[in-house]
């Protein structure tokens, strides 16, 4: 049975890992070399959010972090539907930055008010490395907010935003996640659960 | 734009020339400079500079030779035998 | 050999160094822009046969150690076309040459990878076998290459750590994971031996005459197959070359030779994933050009 805490580090967790796992997919084939490095930094910190936030759950759970991030069916994720989405483009990608860091913003902030000691101090070291994403984001929302396919982007995604403050616009999952999830667990579902890597 | 990074890597510790980054302005330049000389940690601080406000400067002139701002200027080691011989006395280390 | 050229081959065979602004002699120029530019390239497409095995990582420590690998061999690239750009050729047209065919990149970069085996295979022997010739750059008589290479090779240091770890767990783990360091060794190891390059005497091999590496092709497979050979048998591996020897007395290594056309008919552009890798990269590039223009319009 899932405790709320539990229910809530995976909802934020599975959330970091899907788009840490999507903006990662922009190693080695950003537009160019310096954002390349830049943007790496960013995909791995999310994992390591994600890591965080598993590692905390999994103490309530009886499991791994590990285990929450691959073991699980892809329905069993409580990610939104804007983390799931593969964008091969800059500008959509840049989209979903800039609105996930706008309402991640707030939901870290919630969390940090939060009476629960544990979740309150992870909640202020996790914003403390998202100041930088913020910047990163605004830094690129200033430079391309007068582009049109910016803009476009921004209203084709800006609904799926709201789904990362609440709960009820959380309904189901695109068949992108299962895919990634293929992708994501094959060399891990080779061997039996419990083999090492 | 051409920014050149000079890295500090402990406090206390001269800033030295790291290396150089392309950025448009000075936001993307910081970002820019901050990971590649600092993602791992390895650096207290760091400068970043746009090398077009860098000064360079090499062409230093002594056609006169002005010894007197060097140590070679200050030939000691014949005067400092000869005072000890008139005054019969050997170097510290010869005692 | 005009006297001012001779004076400056007599000044770098004595360790002298050389600044970008300093007088250089055409041939020095060119052979030097030309081998630093196929290094940024071979850091560029070495990123893609990584690249696949981000997403498929199996723990959260690999998937960040691989991320922060293949990263850092984008801020290599980064910082060897930053030393070509400062030596005349602008980046994008060292881009466009990679992407046309015209420039060339590491032998290595052109093969396919199969397995996570060969995730832990180039990070622990095709990583090595590149630290040995980047340690050979590291004294290069062009200061500004040789200041990068510093930080090129510390780097390095962590992917041969993570090579080795991932190697060292999977012999430890199944007889299947055991299978794949195996079969991806022996599916590496012509390639590796080729690395290297072909043996020219160090005497006659214009990079080091001009002091731009301070170690021939051979002597640097040498260095290869004596720390890494051992390594390979500790572990209870095996290499597919029967006449892989060390000759004690001489301390040299005796091996099958190399396929040298092989070698010749890959750098040229004909490997088994040459086609695929630039066409990804120039579909990237098309697709991220207007990014370019709309951050150089106002930077200008």
């Amino acid at each position: 049975m899932l405790t709320t805490r539990a229910e809530m580090l995976l909802e934020i967790a599975d959330d970091e890992l899907i788009l840490g796992w999507r903006d990662s997919e922009w190693t080695g084939i950003a537009p160019f070399l310096e954002e390349d490095v830049a943007f790496s930094s960013i995909a791995q910190n999310e994992i390591g959010h994600a890591r965080a936030l598993y590692e905390l759950a999994a103490r309530d759970l009886g499991t791994t972090a590990d285990g929450l991030a691959f073991d699980r069916a892809p329905d069993e994720y409580r990610c939104a539907r804007l983390v799931e989405l593969r964008l091969p483009s800059w500008e959509h990608t840049i989209a979903r930055h800039h609105l996930y860091e706008e309402a991640d913003a707030i939901r870290l902030e919630r969390l940090k008010a939060s009476d629960d000691p544990e979740l309150a101090g992870l909640a202020a070291k996790i914003d403390r490395e998202e100041v930088y994403h913020r910047l990163h984001a605004q830094m690129w929302f200033d430079r391309l907010a007068g582009e049109p396919r910016f803009t476009a982007a921004l209203d084709e995604l800006r609904p799926l935003a709201a789904a990362i403050l609440d709960r009820e616009e959380r309904d189901g999952h695109s068949p992108e996640l299962a895919e990634l999830w293929e992708e994501m667990t094959i060399v891990r579902r080779s061997q039996p659960a419990g083999t090492t890597w | 734009m051409i920014w050149e990074v000079f890295r500090q890597e402990r406090k206390g510790q001269a800033f030295q020339h790291a290396g150089s980054i392309e950025a448009p302005d000075e936001r993307f330049a910081e970002w820019y400079a901050r990971e590649q000389y600092g993602r791992r940690g390895e650096s207290e601080a760091l400068w970043v500079v746009a090398r077009e406000s860098i000064l360079h400067v090499d062409d230093f002139v002594d056609e006169l030779n002005r010894n007197y701002h060097r140590v070679d200027g200050y030939p000691l080691k014949e005067k400092l035998k000869e005072a000890r011989e008139r005054a019969g006395t050997t170097a510290p280390r010869d005692r | 050999m005009e006297t001012r050229e001779r004076e400056f081959l007599e000044y770098v065979q004595s360790g002298g160094q050389v600044e970008t602004d300093d007088w250089m002699p055409d041939e020095y120029r060119a052979r030097l822009r030309k081998f630093i530019e196929m290094h940024g390239n071979s850091e560029l497409m070495g990123v893609l046969p990584e690249r696949e095995w981000i997403l498929r990582a199996p723990t959260l420590q690999r998937k960040l150690a691989l991320t922060a690998k293949v990263q850092d061999e984008v801020g290599h690239a980064q910082l060897i076309y930053r030393v070509v750009e400062d030596l005349g050729k602008p980046r994008e047209e060292c881009l466009e040459d990679l992407i046309s065919g015209k420039a060339k990149f590491h032998n290595v970069f052109h093969y396919p990878t199969k397995t996570w085996g060969d995730v832990g295979v180039i990070a622990w022997l095709v990583d090595a076998a590149a630290i040995i010739s980047q340690k050979a750059l590291l004294k290069c008589s062009y200061a500004p290459y040789a200041r990068i290479m510093k930080k090129i090779c510390w780097e390095e240091s962590f992917h041969i750590l993570h090579g080795r770890d991932v190697i060292l767990t999977l012999m430890n783990g199944t007889d299947d994971q055991r299978g794949l360091v195996q079969e991806a060794v022996t599916r590496w190891w012509g390639p590796l031996m080729q690395f290297h390059g072909n043996p020219i005497p160090a005497d006659e091999d214009p990079m080091v005459v001009w002091r731009i590496k301070s170690q021939g092709n051979d002597e640097a497979r040498q260095q290869f197959l004596d720390g890494y050979v051992p390594q390979i048998w500790e572990l209870g591996l095996t290499v597919p070359d029967p006449a892989l020897r060390k000759d004690e007395e001489t301390g040299r290594w005796h091996y099958t030779e190399p396929d040298w056309d092989e070698l010749m008919h890959v750098v040229t552009g004909h490997g088994p994933k040459t086609e695929e890798r630039l066409d990804l990269r120039r579909k990237a590039r098309e697709n991220s050009a207007w990014v370019r223009r709309v951050l150089l319009a106002e930077a200008a």
